[in-house]
């Protein structure tokens, strides 16, 4: 799950990693009150979006009074911003980030990540603040410094005292970049994060060292213990059919093409695309209904497929191993007399009760063509999609 | 000859009075799996499916002689089950269980360090060695003894190949899930040394998918000491970057764990990939022919 910059710093303040002062605004009188308090000579007014980009695509703008605060405000707000993260559709601002302006003396990138090959969780650091991590690790990769970190004891002071001598930071402001770390990797494990990084560090003209972004992720896996943190999630930043998946423990991701698939399993789900895309058409969706779904579940599963409007064609892909043939084929009777389905529907079905499964279907008297195999399938729907 | 489990392994179910566990314990039974306990706080002493339940792992080892578990334990839970199966100083975990939150899968790495246990998965199908132990939630029936070792990220893509497989008469030593999770217990290296030593398997067919470097890894392992041919097959080619395709580790961050990466590096070390997931049968009997092993490996 992602959260927003200004939701982050505030999990920041509370594990005393240290962040600038700023104040979140809905509205544009709300940014000028919220620059008003702060009382800084200047502020920045920060785009409040789930991607990253934000300052070249003119979110992010620095004030020198309150009218320019203003000005700004009433620039960034409502506005829909195209970054390199948010896809050509871009994301529309609903919520800016106030924040006071500080003397940057030096930019630096910190994050923590799950390194899969060791099993640990690693800090990464680097001089090239400012700058994507991706492209330093491809342009320059000895600028990187790692620390892969044993969860038994934590990030020990000796190795975010390496880091920092690494990254250069000055020695008068060593203990500060120590604890700055210490306390962020306190956070990350605490709060299950997935991902958190700080792009750019900064250290100040009066000897502060601070976190000038913030991005966390969290590991959806354990939000079952972070209620707090599912506090934050904003359903403004998701897709429509998404939120709506999820409600119903559907694992479900909008792609562009035209055709659905309705999958059981990440791995066939994923295969379903790949084949579909092979025999030349182009999928409209990831979707797995997941080992233990009901026919309701199914039922829900056609619903959003058939809500997205590019969809001209539909692939139900099964193999069915926990979840029965016949169960899906029960579901897809059911979904496609609720909705009235009026596009082509391919169905390959394998595994237990298939026979049950395609007697179902057949019975029903509704229009599915069958397959015998995933590439017979993907054939079929491409074909019946032209 | 298998890899891992066999007539012999004896198995306890941990979580067993849950309903998915239930349920699958009721299949693994009827497979001719050696289910010899189950395990679920509290209701020791009980019986369920004729199998007696223990408050805890060791009691159960200790009456039962058990080498191997299988955890159906819910995600909160599940990393305690599998550290007391560790504890206990079973041979064999298999967590079947999705959805663990990845920080309680690093302890369990780090726990497992130094101990005797192999733990495969979690959030994986299990492992088979058809017509003698079935631990998990695969679909018995579809597979064949036989000589071709079937090792995967994926469940339902496994079923696909080895459903592939069966039908045109080769059959399988081991089929191996080892899960779709960013951390997990048993990997694709751990498994192909295992067929490779395996003198019944004579060729293996990896499954893998968008995420992570284990199948690049694997890969340069298998150019530098595989003595069997492997095929490949790689899911989510047209994955877009940066969104998790339902298994928490299938995700192309920062430019890596492309499929076409990985299918660049497994061909480069020898690995014949399938170009979709309806040619994964077809394209081990190619390679079979090509490596005389064909009639060896033909079961059926």
């Amino acid at each position: 799950m992602n959260i927003h910059e200004y939701q982050a710093k505030e999990i920041f303040r509370s594990y005393n990693v240290a962040v600038p002062n700023s104040k979140v605004a809905f509205s544009v009188d709300e940014a000028v009150d919220a620059a008003k308090e702060l009382g800084s000579s200047v502020s920045v007014v920060k785009a409040q979006i789930h991607a990253g980009g934000r300052g070249n695509a003119g979110g992010v703008k620095i004030a020198k009074n309150l009218d320019e605060v203003r000005d700004y405000a009433n620039d960034i707000l409502g506005k829909t911003l195209v970054t390199h993260q948010t896809g050509p559709e871009g994301k529309e601002v609903k919520r800016l980030l106030i924040e006071e302006g500080c003397d940057i003396q030096n930019e630096y990138y910190l994050g923590l990540v799950l390194d899969r090959a060791t099993s640990s969780v690693v800090m990464m650091g680097s001089e090239e603040g400012g700058t994507e991590i991706e492209e330093v690790a491809e342009k320059t990769p000895e600028k990187i410094f790692k620390e892969v970190i044993d969860p038994v004891t934590g990030l020990t002071p000796f190795q975010a005292r390496r880091l920092a001598f690494n990254l250069n930071i000055p020695d008068e402001l060593l203990g500060k970049a120590v604890k700055f770390m210490m306390s962020l990797y306190q956070l990350f494990v605490e709060k299950d994060c997935s991902i958190a990084e700080i792009n750019p560090l900064v250290t100040t003209g009066d000897g502060e060292v601070l976190a000038l972004d913030a991005k966390l992720n969290f590991d959806d896996n354990a939000l079952f213990r972070h209620k707090d943190i599912v506090e934050f999630r904003d359903l403004d930043e998701e897709d429509d059919k998404e939120i709506e998946a999820s409600k119903h423990d559907l694992s479900y991701i909008a792609l562009d093409g035209n055709i659905g698939c309705m999958v059981n399993g990440a791995g066939l789900a994923m295969a379903t695309m790949d084949i579909i895309k092979h025999y030349g058409g182009e999928p409209a969706n990831f979707l797995d209904v997941g080992g233990g779904a009901t026919a309701e579940k199914v039922t829900e599963a056609f619903k959003i497929i058939l809500s997205d409007d590019s969809v001209q064609g539909i692939l139900v892909n099964i193999f069915g191993g926990i979840m029965k043939c016949d169960v899906i084929a029960e579901g897809v009777v059911e979904a496609t007399k609720q909705v009235g389905l009026e596009i082509p529907l391919v169905v390959r079905l394998e595994g237990t009760n298939v026979e049950l499964g395609k007697k179902i279907l057949d019975e029903s008297g509704l229009n599915i063509t069958s397959a015998d195999s995933m590439a017979d399938g993907a054939e079929k729907i491409v074909s019946l999609v032209k | 000859m298998s890899v891992f489990i066999n007539k012999d392994t004896k198995v306890i179910v941990q979580g067993i009075t849950g309903g998915t566990a239930l349920f699958h314990t009721k299949q693994m039974l009827e497979y001719g799996t050696q289910i010899v306990g189950g395990v679920t706080p509290k209701k020791g002493g009980t019986e369920v499916e004729g199998v007696p339940v223990f408050n805890t792992v060791d009691d159960a080892v200790q009456e039962t002689g058990a080498n191997a578990s299988v955890v159906y334990v819910p995600a909160p839970f599940a990393a305690d089950a599998i550290m007391e199966a560790v504890d206990a100083e079973l041979d064999l975990v298999i967590c079947i269980t999705e959805h663990i939150p990845v920080m309680d899968m690093v302890k369990v790495k780090r726990y497992m360090e130094g101990k005797k246990t192999r733990l495969v998965g979690p959030n994986c199908p299990g492992v088979i060695t058809p017509e003698e132990c079935k631990i998990g939630i695969m679909p018995g029936y579809i597979h064949k003894k036989g000589h071709i070792g079937v090792v995967s990220r994926s469940g339902t893509l496994t079923y696909e190949a080895v459903h592939q497989l069966s039908e045109q008469g080769f059959g399988q030593s081991t089929a191996v899930g080892i899960g779709g999770d960013p951390v997990n217990g048993t990997d694709f290296i751990d498994t192909l040394k295992a067929f490779n030593d395996d003198p019944d398997t004579h060729a293996v067919i990896m499954i893998g998918e968008i995420g992570g470097t284990a199948e690049e890894e694997a890969a340069e392992w298998v150019n530098d000491n595989m003595d069997k041919p492997v095929v490949g097959f790689i899911g989510g080619a047209t994955a877009p970057p940066g969104k998790r395709m339902g298994h928490a580790g299938a995700i192309i961050s920062g430019g890596k764990g492309t499929a076409d990466e990985k299918i660049r590096v497994m061909n480069e070390c020898g690995i014949k990939v399938a170009p979709t997931p309806s040619d994964m049968g077809d394209t081990m009997i190619e390679v079979l022919k090509e490596n005389d092993l064909y009639d060896k490996c033909k079961t059926h």
